[in-house]
This record gives structure tokens, sequence and C-alpha cells, in this order.
């Protein structure tokens, strides 16, 4: 069992911090290298904004324009849990409460809460259409309001199986590779929305986003919050 | 001088001292919240870089990139933390290069 937390040599140290310096300079100068009167890309997202089919940049840039990040962002989200569950154990426990004996005030708190916070995540993912907000931010909330469930001790659902919730993980990603897909059948490039449909299929993609976000958020935590000796008991490991 | 290069300067800080800590901290945990750390100075970058346009509102496309540089660290952070758990519960320590990480007793660290 190593007690102190371990400390670098001191040559270690030096190099690094020479490095880090030198390429701290080069960071300062391109940084103020940037021309001080440029655009950037404001005025031609603002001049495109009606192919979108949403009222808001940056949610028309996240959904429309530069979808593909998106697509990749939510397949990065995907893998990450994939990979979280897997290191976690043959057995997670998925979605068993965190806490055993939960405080009755934060139960009760979170019981009164919850509701809430679905109907903010609701509220989000409308919003984004024209205001700050969207499928990360629902999804945020969402995930936020079945970590605090499982912080005062509910339990998974019976009616949610382990493999419903693989489904609900995924759905998003796949939603949004169908949709991304199915476009091009309609003589458009992978993603390029047609216009008149855009709003919808933004509007789609999205919901199922938030779904999907909401379940990963809940799993990474909860995957991760069991003890140490239940993670050795699980895996076989330690002494 | 502009408002705005306080941001961005302060991020590029922000970067180069967490990229210190991720090189010469040894535990996990630290090299963690160091990773963490980065990604905030880059955030802090786009974000200064975005209100540097002369348009009233800020230039939407930083916005996006920080939006989805949040959801990929959220990632790489929970992922991270887990091999970190593990590795912890295999070799009772948080550190890479324990003597046997991977059941190797040549390959011993320092």
């Amino acid at each position: 069992m190593a007690s102190a937390v371990p400390e670098s040599p001191r040559g270690v140290r030096l190099a690094a911090g020479a490095l880090c310096a030198g390429f701290g300079v080069l960071l300062v100068r391109a940084v103020l290298a940037i021309p001080e009167d440029h655009s950037g890309l404001a005025p031609v997202v603002a001049e495109r904004l009606v192919d979108s089919g949403v009222k808001h940049p940056v949610t028309a840039v996240l959904l429309n324009f530069r979808s593909y990040d998106t697509l990749l962002e939510i397949a990065v989200l995907v893998l990450a849990t994939i990979g979280v569950l897997s290191v976690a154990g043959s057995h997670p426990r998925v979605w068993a409460p965190v806490a055993e004996e939960a405080d009755p005030v934060l139960s009760a708190l979170a019981r009164l809460l919850a509701p809430f916070m679905v109907l903010a995540s609701g509220y989000l993912l409308w919003a984004g259409e024209h205001a700050p907000g969207g499928a990360f931010q629902a999804g945020a909330v969402l995930g936020a309001a079945g970590v605090l469930l499982a912080l005062a001790g509910y339990a998974r659902p019976a009616w949610v199986t382990k493999f419903g919730l693989r489904v609900v993980i995924s759905v998003g990603f796949i939603v949004f590779l169908a949709i991304a897909v199915g476009v091009m059948f309609l003589g458009g490039v992978l993603l390029e929305y047609p216009r008149d449909y855009a709003k919808a299929l933004v509007l789609i993609v999205e919901t199922w986003l938030t779904v999907s976000i909401g379940a990963i958020l809940v799993s990474l935590f909860i995957a991760s919050a069991s003890p140490i000796e239940e993670l050795r008991a699980r895996t076989g490991s330690g002494r | 001088m502009s408002q705005t290069d306080v941001y961005t300067l302060a991020g590029a800080a922000l970067f180069v001292i967490s990229l210190y800590g991720l090189i010469t901290r040894p535990h996990l945990i630290h090299k963690i919240l160091a990773l963490n750390i980065m990604s905030g100075g880059v955030f802090l970058v786009f974000v200064g870089i975005a209100r540097r346009v002369m348009t009233p509102d800020p230039d939407p496309l930083p916005h996006a990139m920080v939006l989805t540089g949040i959801v990929v660290t959220v990632s790489s952070t929970a992922y991270a933390l887990a091999l970190a758990k593990r590795i912890y519960s295999e070799t009772g320590a948080a550190v890479l290069d324990a003597p046997d990480v991977f059941e190797r007793p040549e390959a011993g660290g320092d």
C-alpha cells in the first residue's frame, strides 16, 4: 500500500518545467498572433441560419452545420460508457442504490425534485431551438436527476433491465447515425439535412440524444461508485 | 492587450501549468485532475476567441466546439477514473509504474 503521495525525481521536474515554459511562450505568441479584428465564421453562420431549421446559432452549428462533430461526440460518450462498464467488473451492480441507508431528508427531497428536473430537462431540450440549451444540457439535468435518486437510496426500477439500459445508452447514437445515413437516400451527402425537414430531423435527433445522455451519465456514475472492496470481489483481484 | 487577451492568456497559462502537473505527478488522480484543468484552459482560449468578433453576438462556432469539448472531457474523465480505480484495486497503488501492474516481476519501477 502506497500511503505517501509519490513525487517525481528532481531532474524530471526541472526538465518538465523547462519544456512547459518553452511551450508556454509558443502558446502565448500563437494566441496573441490571432488578428484583432477578424470576424470568424459568425457572419457565415448568421447568413445560413435559415437553412438549419433552428433559430439559435450554437444549436445550428452543433446539430446541423457541424453535426459530424456531434455524431462523433455521442460515439465517444457511448464508447466511454462501454469502457467504464467493462472495467467495473463482469457484474457491475448497474443502478443499485449507491447509499444503502440514505438520509430520510435527502430521500424526501430527491423525490420532490426529480419530477421538476425531468421537466427542466424537457424545457432545456425545447429551448435549444431558439436560446441557449439543447440535447447535452437537457441530458445533463436528466443524468443529475438519476444520480440524485441513486444517492438518495432509490434502486433501479424493476422494469429497467440491464439489456434495456444498454439499448437506451446507445439509442441516441443509433438514431443519429440512421438519420445521418438516411438523408443520403434523399439525394444529399452524409448529414446533409433537406431544408424542409431540417427542424424535424434536428428535434428527433436531440430528443433521443437527451434520453441517451441522461442514461449514460447515470451509468457512468453508478458503475464506478461502488466501494473498492466490492470491485475487488467482482473482479477477483487484489490481495 | 484587449479584454479578450486576458482570457486567452489565462487559458494558455492554465494549459501550461497543468501540463507540468501531468508530467511530474505520478499519482493517477493528480494526472486526471491535470487533464481536466488542461481542458479548462483550452475552453477559456476558445471562449476568449469567440468574443473577438465585430458582431454584437459572440462567434457561435467556438462555443459549439467548447460544448463538444466538455462532453469529450467528461467521457475521458469517467473512463480514466474507472481505469485508475481498477489499477488501485489490482495493485494497491494508484500509480502507473507499480511493479506488478502487468504481473511481471522484472518490470520494476524506481
